[in-house]
């Protein structure tokens, strides 16, 4: 078949199967960037973290991250992450129901979705002073609420407050893909609500949620910037302690740890990312 | 039977009305007010512990030297601070930066999104992970790698606007998401091939036929970078370059008038926030212009 | 010494790293080098560490931004020399030996001693350290910093360490001390400001003499006081270093020239103003050069001063990088 011939002015209509290489060519651009500035430095770090402070390779620094202090590191990163993850996904998912019930183009919703758009970045310095402001002893509205600088459940209610939002983002396009006909489907055959949501809800949004849920964890593992300022006396979690490993001034700086560290960091982020986009192609199927 | 009236009516409106209308008003009166009762508390509980923080943020940068007394001095020190470095230089530099991060952002994933959804669908697939890599790799760990890159790069230019490189990565996952959904809600196939048997190029197709299609998705990855851009620390801190929040950072360590770091944060949360709201209204204009 | 002033300011320009404006009247001491040579300072990241400072050199190795002068700790400088080149003032002789390396890689420019800063009308007068677990201290007591990360903290640590009795090879006492304290409930996790103890959340810091004046943290001098331990006078020096690689090599070595130099209006007498105790000291007060009111300003020092040697420090960082995360949560 010619493919001139179906066309008016003889333009190759958009299915011919032939050249295929050139189509390749329009992705060149976002992989040389994405090559470049993303994949390029995670195989830096990567490979530091095989080579040793003479210059050689070694295992020394993986093997050495079974050290009591930065197994602690880890642990505390896991303890601060499901804690944060988990309360953070369900109390999203109840924010992003509430505002998903509502109506579409009301001011509710583009209030919400605005403020988590925002608060999705709220972080670091400002976050930890706000919340230094608001449970302060001078001018602060909660007096002396220490418990806040306990491990892990107080730094958690502040990283909530990023998480909740972020949940709100990922998690309302599904509940949003939840089709009105269902639900009525399910009123007719006589459904309750509690049964909608057992049946037909839940499992509809299940993929979702988990997805969601490791994406918040991840989010929380390579959160460093809250909780540097907020407490920075203790390495609690493996972000702190690749801090202490390139910043130490008391002699306990070794670049080559805070590779390994951060090695080891890049394995769990990977693992977990793997788990969130199989999930999300579970919850796709339902969302068109 | 009567009562399933209302709810097949609303299942035919629902049916040929935008696909976004999600009003359950297939819902019995009684679980309707229940909703809403939900929903109201909801808010409010959500509301709360999101403004508290921001309140006494508010509250503590509009106090004066002594407790008690109230100035604004801290509001025009976000002009006036001298730094060093100004704090008014570091504003500038970082909306600058959300500008150039946005467009490269732009330039860089919007044509290749729809050269793949057209022509190499495959490799979506690889881009969607590709796109959510930064989301879940740390700074931290990102920057100990981009360290040698940013040398090179800085015999070049020393520039903190150089920040944007790695700023345009940071933002990718979620402007990947918006933007995806803004092109999976535009049937590409159907519109290029319309175009294409009318003899348009590729250019062409993409940029005024599909990109059109798309303006709400695009204005809301905009707004998710600039977002992104105005409080982003870590990488510009461990690269050592100025921008707004590390000058924060610097001015929390240094000055006991914290003051002003309270209203320059409160400012710039303000000002992210009217942007994503503005943009919001903008988008449904947009969207019912289209007839 | 007129070549050399010829020369930097030719180069016209200097980045200083790691010198905040009120960290030993480092503010006046800028402003009156550019007003003297009409050279720009350019005050990099004041609030780095000096392991931050380090890798700043080494991140913006040969371009224009690289810091050209460090001011860094004792183990700091000790781990980096080769990324310094060496240089001896024209005050050289006036520096210690104990605080100078030989062949001038790095050399003692000012220090303090370790001290506890307060509010005396909240809290009274502090006559012992071992005051601070009592229950008036609820979540009060605050570090510079993290102990193993930050020289000031880990001094901090040590002070505590010799007050309760401890030796100086050994810094298990002073990690006690914080773990007692904790316990009580009177430690404060949050790195002490003058923001933070403007805000009241931590009215008492351990610090350096000169970090914890009045005038630094922004307090009012008939309330704050300063209390150093007669029985842990716990000192300790930072130390200048050139880069080796500095953009700005003249203008680097001017400077230093001006730190050291002895005139009423140089580096060393802007120090003492600072309530920092210069390193050529000893050397100023016999030949005269030194501001005596400054001199007599500095809180008094009752005990025996003791200074890590770098071995010390060391066991110290290493003990706490194993237990003070233990201790403290």
């Amino acid at each position: 078949m010619t493919a001139a011939a179906s066309t008016k002015t003889g333009a190759r209509p958009a299915r011919a199967g032939r050249r295929p290489p050139v189509a390749w060519v329009g992705t060149v651009p976002f992989l040389a960037y994405t090559g470049v500035f993303l994949l390029l430095p995670t195989g830096i770090v990567i490979w530091n973290a095989f080579k040793g402070n003479t210059g050689g390779w070694t295992f020394a620094n993986i093997t050495g991250l079974n050290t009591g202090l930065v197994r602690s590191a880890f642990v505390g990163s896991l303890e601060l992450c499901v804690i944060s993850s988990v309360v953070g996904a369900i109390l999203g998912a109840i924010l992003a129901y509430a505002v998903a019930s509502g109506d579409p183009d009301g001011l509710i919703r583009r209030l919400y979705i605005a403020a988590s758009g925002v608060l999705a970045q709220f972080g670091g310095v400002t976050l930890a002073f706000a919340f230094l402001a608001a449970i302060g002893p001078t001018s602060g509205i909660l007096f002396h609420a220490s418990w806040f600088y306990d491990f892990p459940w107080g730094i958690a209610v502040i990283y909530c407050y990023f998480q909740i939002p972020l949940m709100t983002l990922v998690f309302l396009p599904a509940i949003d893909g939840l089709r009105i006909q269902w639900r009525e489907a399910a009123e007719n055959l006589g459904g309750s609500t509690w049964q909608y949501w057992r049946h037909v809800g839940a499992p509809l949004l299940a993929p979702a949620f988990l997805g969601a849920t490791l994406l918040l964890f991840a989010n929380a593992l390579s959160a460093f910037a809250t909780i540097e300022a907020w407490e920075d006396q203790i390495s609690y979690v493996v972000p702190q302690s690749i801090s202490t490993s390139l910043i130490s001034e008391v002699g306990l700086a070794n670049v080559h740890e805070g590779d390994a560290l951060a090695a080891g960091m890049i394995v769990m982020v990977v693992i977990v990312m793997s788990g969130y986009f199989l999930l999300q192609r579970r919850a796709a199927r339902w969302q068109r | 039977m009567a009562a399933l009236n209302q709810p097949l009516a609303d299942l035919a409106a629902d049916l040929t009305g935008p696909a976004a209308a999600r009003r359950p008003s297939g819902l019995r009166a009684s679980q309707r007010r229940r909703l809403n009762a939900f929903r109201y508390v909801a808010f409010i509980v959500f509301g709360l512990f999101f403004l508290l923080p921001l309140f006494a943020m508010v509250r503590f940068s509009f106090e004066g030297a002594k407790p008690g007394t109230w100035s604004v001095a801290a509001w025009t020190q976000i002009v006036s601070y001298p730094g060093p470095p100004p704090l008014l230089s570091s504003i500038e530099i970082t909306l600058e930066l959300a500008a150039i991060s946005s467009a490269v952002m732009l330039l860089l994933v919007v044509p290749t999104m729809i050269w793949i959804r057209l022509r190499v669908q495959w490799f979506s697939k690889v881009m969607e992970f590709i796109c959510l890599l930064p989301l879940t790799i740390p700074a931290i760990v990102l920057v100990v790698g981009l360290a040698p890159i940013y040398n090179k790069i800085e015999r070049y230019n020393v520039s903190a606007l150089m920040l944007f490189w790695a700023y345009v990565i940071l933002a990718l996952p979620y402007a990947y998401r918006a933007l995806a959904a803004g092109l999976a809600a535009v049937d590409a196939k159907t519109l290029s091939e319309a175009a294409r048997g009318l003899g348009a190029r590729w250019p062409t197709v993409m940029f005024r036929v599909i990109v059109p299609n798309m303006w709400q998705a695009i204005l809301n990855s905009l707004l998710l970078t600039v977002a992104l851009v105005l409080g982003e620390f870590t990488v510009a801190y461990l690269l050592s370059y100025v921008n707004l929040q590390t000058n924060l950072f610097e001015i929390s360590r240094s000055s006991e008038n914290a003051g002003v770091l309270f209203s320059a944060s409160a400012a710039t949360l303000l000002f992210a926030f009217a942007l994503l709201l503005i943009l919001s209204y903008v988008g449904r204009r947009l969207r019912r212009g289209r007839p | 010494m007129s070549a050399l002033v010829k020369a930097a300011k030719s180069e016209g320009t200097l980045n200083v790293i790691a010198l905040p404006n009120d960290w030993a009247n480092y503010g006046t001491i800028i402003k009156d080098f550019t007003a003297k040579y009409g050279i720009k300072v350019n005050s990099i990241a004041p609030s780095d560490s000096s392991a931050q400072e380090v890798t700043q050199i080494e991140q913006k190795k040969g371009t224009s931004l690289a810091a050209d002068v460090l001011d860094v700790g004792g183990s700091v400088a000790t781990a980096s020399t080769s990324l310094f080149a060496p240089y001896k003032v024209a005050t050289w002789a006036s520096i210690p030996a104990g605080l100078k390396d030989p062949s001038g890689l790095y050399f003692g420019d000012y220090g303090g001693y370790m001290s506890v800063g307060y509010n005396s009308a909240k809290f009274g007068t502090i006559t012992s350290l071992s005051q601070l677990l009592g229950s008036k201290f609820k979540s009060a007591v605050a570090l510079n910093g993290n102990p193993t990360e930050a020289n000031a903290a880990l001094n901090g640590v040590m002070m505590a360490n010799l007050a309760e009795g401890g030796t100086a090879s050994s810094i298990a006492d002073g990690v006690n001390f914080f773990h007692k304290l904790k316990a009580a409930g009177n430690y404060v996790p949050v790195q002490a400001t003058p923001a933070t103890i403007k805000a009241g959340t931590t009215p008492v810091v351990f610090n350096w003499d000169y970090l914890n004046t009045a005038a630094v943290v922004g307090q009012s001098a008939s309330t704050w006081k300063v209390y150093i331990p007669s029985n842990a006078t716990l000192g300790g020096f930072y130390f200048q270093a050139i880069n080796k690689d500095a953009p700005h090599p003249a203008a680097a070595r001017l400077w230093e020239e001006f730190l050291f130099s002895q005139a009423a209006v140089g580096g060393q007498n802007l120090w003492l103003e600072g309530g920092a105790r210069p390193s050529e000291q000893a050397a100023m007060t016999s030949n005269g050069s030194i501001n005596k009111t400054a001199a007599a300003a500095l809180p008094p020092v009752m005990g025996t001063p003791i200074f890590l040697t770098q071995a010390q420090a060391t066991a110290a960082a290493t003990y706490l990088a194993a237990n003070w995360a233990k201790a403290i949560s």
